[in-house]
């Protein structure tokens, strides 16, 4: 395939920042989208120019470190995957791909391609744990038996990445689908109940604080999010924040 | 300098429990006096931060990432040992440490794999405490599932996803410590030298990923957890920067190197596709619990299916053979990661591989789903001869046990693995070498430690599944919690150290040295060519299979490339920015140091075992060949300048609990 990349690029954080235009050839199907830039890089490299940079690590839809909005959508039109599961056969000979940062105010660019995410560690840093001595002085695992139902909704919700994808998808930035994921996971383990009210009020609060914007019940994050953390969680972190504003 | 483990007197069963009753403890208002660095945040830093953080000691975290929840432990897939015998299936602790002694080919220490064995039940009441989402059965317990190399089932797992959730327990533990200011973690922050004060470490070099500065840290003493060095090869499981630097930093400063030759090839990865790729993927080893492994009977089929003119499922049971199965029968499947690997190797090399390449066997899961789909059908009360509806039910069973595998796998190879068999080839997953240290997990530098799979203690030759992640949270939660406070004990009137030492200044400059003679070299080539040149002369010479003469050769052609590499590098940008370029600059002239450190421990084991397989030493029927009498030791290489001229040492391994013998899955 012979693509035509539109890619942002941007020295720095004070840097304005400009869409500049790449070509590149032989892109094969079974490529991923980052080796696809990889190779673009190499070639840019070579030439004597500087390589474009982004963030990635696991590369295989894990780490979370991959971002990328891709013809307008995060993670690129690939429905349920990061942007290094995506593959080049989801492309066409002759296509123009725009390749963007995830934009929001909370997520401030690094440089080019790569922003920083550090305010969803700051969200969890305000409660997005269970208060439990690491000593190893705790009940056997099996003392309390949890519903394989329960355990499996929780397990669902704790599967975000903290990719962003939501938010960067979101018209108003919200990063209501991550943090509602975490307050999920912990609701829906008797371990987590204990504290569960004073964790989903600094969550929130925290969240609020860092710049996110507010949820308007869109749904663009949902769809978005690349391992299908449900709307519902949503609906469980509002039910826990009535509930503790009342308390 | 002569090696002292520092195991423990008395009976193994008892070793660690009287140890602990003898430390040195720190009262907790000292405590908060002394500082620690933790360089990584996988499970075994992660693990640890928060622990030392939690007993009183001021944490300084560091990870290359940009945040501690990405490193590299949240890939792991398949799943965590311990020894709880909650399935009663005879399940103990003697049977883990039994199991993973032999399983490591009788090459690791065996006091730490009793200590490993005797913590691993409480690792998982700790993280059900944090709230890790581990699987459960229908009456509210945790599940078990079995992996390669033992007979009971004692591995807990989330999904295929163990990894990230228990990662993602040790990152809530931490920070809960850093909101309430007892670590201070430091992310996108790459640590590229140690410090050493009158001969103990007392600080790090580590540079701003973001700024380029570089930063001076100091402490009464450093842990590396910085994980395991695959990345070597180029094309490995590994997360794109997993990097040797730390660990060969410390090296170069007088830590010596275990074992560097012994890494795990995996034997269920999917094959490479072409030259642009920049990794492998591994397809977790829980799936050959029900997935069989298999090649065409005749070489006839093996072409017509290489060619595109036969499908996989067009041939008849009779047709197949069950290599695994036929071999090792009591086993099968299960059999442990170098057995399984090196038959998949031994079959391709015949010519019975299945993709374009002739590098691939099947994983099929056609007979699970149906046995699966009957099993349903039983208890559901429908017809058990419907095969729409057998196979329909046996596919959601599969679904739910793997199903973001098989979506992985579907999306990187295009083809859907619930009908056509998946396609598998072994490739470096993890390296047993690493960083000697003794019974405390401190290096051969007083106040240094390592664990984690950044050092070599618990593992031997041949890792088993599911007890890489057991190992990083043991050592991070519940031992070196223990043996670093007998050694920092001794320090509680030492007060700050200063960062104003002339050893921290000198190892300053020495690092900018570095990073600007990269930035000045101005070559024509590519940092990652040199990276897939070295990856390709490790696979091909210091691979699955070793001899001699490729070894000898490997080590002058890595010297070379490494020579030319320093001429001829081109790293653009510079050094005060973020520049993703100069990072990895660093991290490959590291690799070409090990590398040639790697065949040359390789070319002196002149034995096989476990993942370290020589050619010239294997039994008639193909199976490694170990040397008792001369090898069990572990090689520990000291640094002298060049690792060609490094110096071995040798820690003689002595079982008095396990009996050495032939290792046999048959
Ligand atoms: C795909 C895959 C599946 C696996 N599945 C399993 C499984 O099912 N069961 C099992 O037991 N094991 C499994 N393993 C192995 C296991 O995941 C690893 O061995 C283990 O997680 C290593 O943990 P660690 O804490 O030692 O290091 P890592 O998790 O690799 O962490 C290294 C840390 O060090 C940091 N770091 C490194 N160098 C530097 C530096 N110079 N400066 C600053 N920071 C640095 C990194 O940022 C990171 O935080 C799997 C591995 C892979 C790749
Ligand atoms: S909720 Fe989904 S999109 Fe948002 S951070 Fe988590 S995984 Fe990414
Ligand atoms: S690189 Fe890890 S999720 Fe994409």
């Amino acid at each position: 395939m012979n693509l035509t990349l539109k890619i942002w690029r941007q020295k720095d954080a004070r840097d304005k920042g400009r869409m500049v235009d790449y070509k590149i050839s032989d892109v094969s199907g079974d490529m991923s989208f980052l080796e696809m830039l990889d190779v673009l890089n190499e070639d840019l490299n070579n030439k004597g120019e500087d390589p474009i940079a982004f963030d990635h690590d696991c590369r295989e839809g894990i780490c979370g470190m991959c971002s990328l909005f891709i013809n307008g959508e995060a993670h690129g039109p690939d429905r349920g995957v990061t942007t290094c599961q995506l593959h080049m056969r989801k492309f066409k000979d002759g296509d123009t791909i725009y390749i963007e940062p995830f934009r929001a105010k909370a997520f401030p660019v690094i440089k080019d391609l790569v922003v920083d995410r550090s305010s969803f560690d700051r969200i969890q840093q305000a409660g997005g744990f269970i208060s439990v001595n690491t000593s190893g002085n705790t009940i056997d695992a099996n003392a309390i038996p949890i519903k394989k139902h329960d355990a499996d909704r929780s397990f669902d919700a704790a599967t975000c990445i903290g990719c962003g994808a939501c938010v960067a998808s979101c018209k108003n930035a919200s990063a209501m689908l991550f943090v509602s994921a975490k307050v999920s996971q912990f609701a829906l383990l008797p371990q987590g109940k204990v504290e569960a009210t004073q964790r989903v009020l600094n969550m929130v609060n925290k969240m609020d604080e860092e710049g996110f914007g507010n949820c308007t019940n869109t749904g663009a994050c949902e769809v978005e999010c690349p391992k299908g953390i449900s709307l519902e969680n949503i609906a469980r972190m509002n039910r826990e924040y009535l509930f503790a504003s009342v308390k | 300098m002569a090696l002292d483990s520092k195991i423990p007197e008395g009976p193994i069963a008892s070793k660690w429990t009287d140890y602990k009753n003898h430390i040195n403890l720190v009262n907790p208002a000292n405590k908060r006096n002394i500082d620690v660095i933790v360089v990584g945040t996988g499970l075994a830093g992660g693990s640890a931060a928060a622990t030392l953080a939690e007993l009183g000691y001021n944490v300084k975290a560091f990870c290359f990432q940009d945040s501690p929840r990405r490193a590299h432990s949240i890939a792991a897939q398949g799943g965590i040992n311990a020894a709880k015998n909650y399935q009663g299936d005879g399940d103990s602790t003697f049977r883990l440490f039994y199991d993973t002694v032999k399983g490591g080919d009788y090459r690791a220490r065996e006091a730490n794999v009793h200590r490993l064995a005797e913590v691993s039940a409480n690792i998982i009441d700790q993280c059900v405490a944090q709230g890790v989402p581990l699987a459960r059965e229908y009456g509210g317990l945790l599940d078990n599932r079995s992996f390669g190399g033992t007979l009971v089932s004692r591995t807990f797992y989330a999904k295929g996803q163990t990894g990230q959730q228990l990662l993602l327990g040790a990152y809530s533990a931490m920070n809960r410590q850093i909101g309430r200011g007892k670590i201070q973690m430091y992310n996108r922050h790459e640590m590229l030298d140690l410090v050493i004060v009158n001969g103990k470490a007392r600080g790090i070099i580590a540079r701003n990923l973001v700024t380029g500065e570089l930063e001076r840290h100091s402490a009464h003493a450093v842990v590396l957890g910085t994980g395991g060095y695959g990345n070597v090869f180029f094309l490995s499981t590994n997360a794109m920067g997993s990097n040797v630097t730390a660990a060969w930093k410390i090296h170069k400063k007088g830590a010596y190197f275990a074992n560097p030759c012994y890494t795990q090839i995996h034997p269920t990865c999917i094959p490479v596709s072409g030259d642009h790729q920049s990794k492998l993927t591994l397809m977790s080893e829980s799936l050959r619990n029900d997935g069989r492994i298999w090649v065409p009977k005749n070489l006839e089929d093996a072409k017509a299916i290489r060619e595109g003119r036969k499908k996989p499922t067009d041939l008849s049971e009779e047709e197949r053979d069950y290599y695994l199965e036929r071999r090792y029968p009591s086993f099968g499947n299960l059999v442990p990661r170098d057995v399984a690997s090196r038959a998949a190797k031994e079959r391709c090399d015949a010519g019975y591989g299945v993709n374009k390449t002739g590098e691939a066997v099947y994983l099929d899961f056609a007979s699970a789903i149906i046995r699966y789909g009957k099993e349903q059908a039983k208890i559901k009360g429908l017809n058990t001869e419907d095969e729409a509806l057998v196979k329909k039910l046996g596919t959601e069973v599969i679904e739910n046990k793997y199903g973001n595998l098989f979506q992985m796998y579907e999306k990187i190879v295009d083809e859907n693995p619930y009908v056509t068999p998946m396609m598998i080839y072994p490739a470096v997953h993890y390296t047993m070498g690493g960083i000697w240290v003794d019974y405390n997990l401190m290096t051969t530098i007083e106040g240094c430690y390592a664990i984690g799979e950044a050092n070599f203690s618990d593992h031997g030759a041949n890792r088993l599944g599911a007890s890489a992640l057991m190992q990083g949270l043991a050592d991070g939660y519940f031992v070196l919690p223990y043996t670093i406070g007998d050694y920092l004990a001794k320090d509680i009137r030492t007060g700050k150290i200063s960062t104003d030492l002339p050893e921290f200044e000198e190892a300053e400059n020495n690092v900018r040295a570095q990073l600007e003679r990269f930035i000045n070299n101005k070559g024509t080539h590519t940092v990652d060519h040199f990276h897939k040149r070295l990856g390709k002369i490790m696979w091909d010479k210091v691979g699955m299979a070793r001899n001699a003469q490729g070894l000898t050769e490997a080590i002058g052609e890595i010297a070379a490339l490494r020579e030319e590499f320093y001429r001829d590098v081109k790293v653009p940008g510079d050094m005060y920015s973020f520049n993703q370029e100069l990072e990895k600059a660093m991290r490959v002239a590291d690799f070409l140091e090990l590398g040639e450190l790697f065949a040359k421990d390789a070319l002196h084991r002149n034995e096989s075992c476990g993942g370290h397989f020589r050619e010239e030493y294997q039994t008639e029927e193909g199976e490694a060949q170990r040397d008792d009498e001369n090898f069990a030791y572990v090689a520990a290489w000291e640094y002298r300048g060049k690792p060609s001229e490094a110096v071995l040492h040798k820690e003689p391994l002595v079982f008095d609990n396990v009996k050495l013998v032939q290792r046999s899955y048959k």
